[in-house]
């Protein structure tokens, strides 16, 4: 008899004071539900994805509603969650309004938020990191309330909200695809109609008394102000660049100073960067390390699979090290290196990085030899160098487009004759 | 920002200050401080500055401001090149 009861058995604890923690640690015969789910629907809730695992199997479908393992039952479903959709973490409560309830959302980030931006800033996901468009509130907000408009990217989303401790207001969340101000305003997916279509959607004018949207000055790009006050009754305000000055902002009257509308592109903004940069350039790599190693692998002897692999070696390091140099030490060091087009300073941080490698660690291998290296290191890093134009707030596409003209044939150039002294170095020794 | 330039005199902005009705919203949304108002029109005073981002001329009221504006991103030009402008997507940012 006892053989068919799944162990170990456990009575049942009373539901009531139950920590939440404990229903992490659920026995394998009663799993969690997943928690994972896409965004949209309505703001504050997630639908659930379709067939997370068969609901209830297991040993805790028998016969008996007795719970036959460890640990104790889930507290009970709290009011607003609805069937299909499960309660977004950072939603806290919910406020009532003429246009019913809506979520009010933490302030502060906890762990799965922050690993949330961890994951994005690696470019995990980056292309579906999302909360559903809609209207928020933070604190206590009431009729006469601002109202902080902003992008879906949850990256943006929790940066705006994490800077509004102490602020009672709402933020109108746009349908921007999941892509950040300025970006989404450069694409079109932050625009007027956007912005009036959400606003309508969500009553606002019956929400709030007052008729001003704090617009975030990226998004002059996308939205036109002077065409709000005709096409949903709003009157625009141009809010300051950084969500970190929202609250100054609003403390002074919502006036900004010159300081809160001017880009800045610190060395902090610049590092957080590079991860995704190493990330793109690494997408096209495997093709460029295949032809690396397969030209590794001529030499006197017309082919040999060691010379593919200890040359092979060397030249791979060698792209390695344009990727550092035009990945990493480019956005880190930008000001300080020479050249305005990002091209020239990428050749001149791939000639250190590569000029250096060659020097210190393969100097025996002769001059032709280690002049490929450098020059394919120079090229990768001016290539890589190139692309990071994209991620700053200051290159214009004028001038990308005219460096590029420069630049390009100088990087095919460098790539070709390192191939053929690469080539030709084997047949020296 | 004053410590970190890019290219000069490529810039496409062009102000008609005649049309100018001096409502300062350039010198308001550009992020680069490209426009001071002198008098009562808007005033070009670091063209080199422009990234061509379009705010202004999306938020001149009387189309004063004409600007190229576009994504100063390699990758998207290289697309723009091979497939032209229209079917070039930004897949980076």
């Amino acid at each position: 008899m006892l053989l068919d009861m799944p162990a170990p058995c456990f009575y049942r604890i009373p539901v009531m004071n139950i920590p939440d923690k404990l229903n992490k640690d659920a026995g394998p015969c009663c799993p969690a539900p997943e928690k994972s789910a896409g965004a949209t629907g309505l703001p504050g809730l997630t639908i659930l994805p379709l067939a997370s695992g068969p609901a209830g199997s297991g040993c805790c479908d028998s016969e008996k509603d007795q719970p036959c393992c460890g640990p104790p039952p889930a507290p009970p479903s709290s009011p607003h969650e609805r069937p299909g959709y499960i309660l977004c973490t950072f939603v806290e409560d919910f406020v009532d309004t003429a246009m019913g309830p809506v979520p009010i959302v933490s302030t502060s980030l906890d762990g799965s938020d922050r690993f949330g931006t961890f994951k994005t800033r690696l470019n995990i996901g980056r292309g579906n990191y999302k909360v559903a468009p809609g209207l928020y509130g933070v604190g206590h907000p009431g009729p006469e309330s601002p109202v902080i408009v902003t992008a879906n990217y949850k990256l943006t989303f929790d940066a705006v909200r994490s800077e509004l401790r102490g602020v009672d207001g709402w933020i109108l969340v746009l349908d921007t695809r999941g892509i950040n101000v300025w970006c989404a305003a450069g694409k079109g997916t932050l625009s007027t109609s956007e912005l009036v279509l959400r606003v309508k959607k969500t009553g606002l004018d019956r929400i709030v008394n007052h008729r001003r949207l704090l617009l975030p000055q990226l998004g002059a790009t996308g939205i036109a102000g002077h065409r709000l006050r005709k096409e949903c009754g709003f009157e625009p305000v141009w809010g300051p660049i950084r969500a970190g000055d929202i609250k100054e902002f609003l403390a002074r009257g919502m006036k900004g100073d010159e300081k809160m509308r001017r880009v800045t592109f610190s060395v902090a903004e610049r590092a957080v960067l590079v991860p995704v940069e190493i990330s793109l350039v690494l997408k096209p790599s495997l093709w460029v390390l295949l032809c690396v190693f397969l030209l590794s692998g001529f030499g006197p002897g017309v082919f040999s699979l060691s010379a593919l692999w200890q040359r092979g070696v060397v030249a791979v390091l060698a792209y390695g090290a344009g990727i550092g140099a035009g990945a990493v030490l480019v956005p880190v060091l930008l000001p300080w290196l020479p050249g305005r087009a990002f091209f020239i300073k990428g050749i001149f941080s791939g000639l250190a990085v590569g000029g250096s490698m060659v020097y210190f660690f393969n100097r025996e291998a002769g001059a032709v030899a280690n002049t490929a290296l450098v020059l394919l290191a120079l090229a990768v890093s001016s290539y890589a160098a190139m692309n990071f134009t994209g991620a700053t707030p200051y290159t214009s596409p004028t001038g990308v487009e005219k460096e590029m003209r420069l630049g390009i044939p100088i990087q095919i150039i460098a790539t070709l004759a390192a191939a053929v002294l690469w080539v030709w170095s084997a047949f020296l020794n | 920002m004053k410590s970190l330039r890019y290219l000069e005199g490529v810039a496409t902005l062009v102000l008609d200050r005649e049309k100018c009705v001096g409502c300062e919203a350039c010198t308001v949304v550009c992020p680069h401080g490209v426009f001071v108002m002198a008098g009562r029109k808007a005033e070009i005073v670091d063209r080199d500055g422009c990234m061509e981002c379009g705010a202004c001329a999306t938020n001149c009221p009387v189309s004063a401001i004409s600007v190229t504006p576009g994504v100063g991103c390699a990758s998207y030009i290289i697309q723009a090149w091979i497939k032209g402008r229209e079917n070039a997507e930004c897949v980076n940012c």
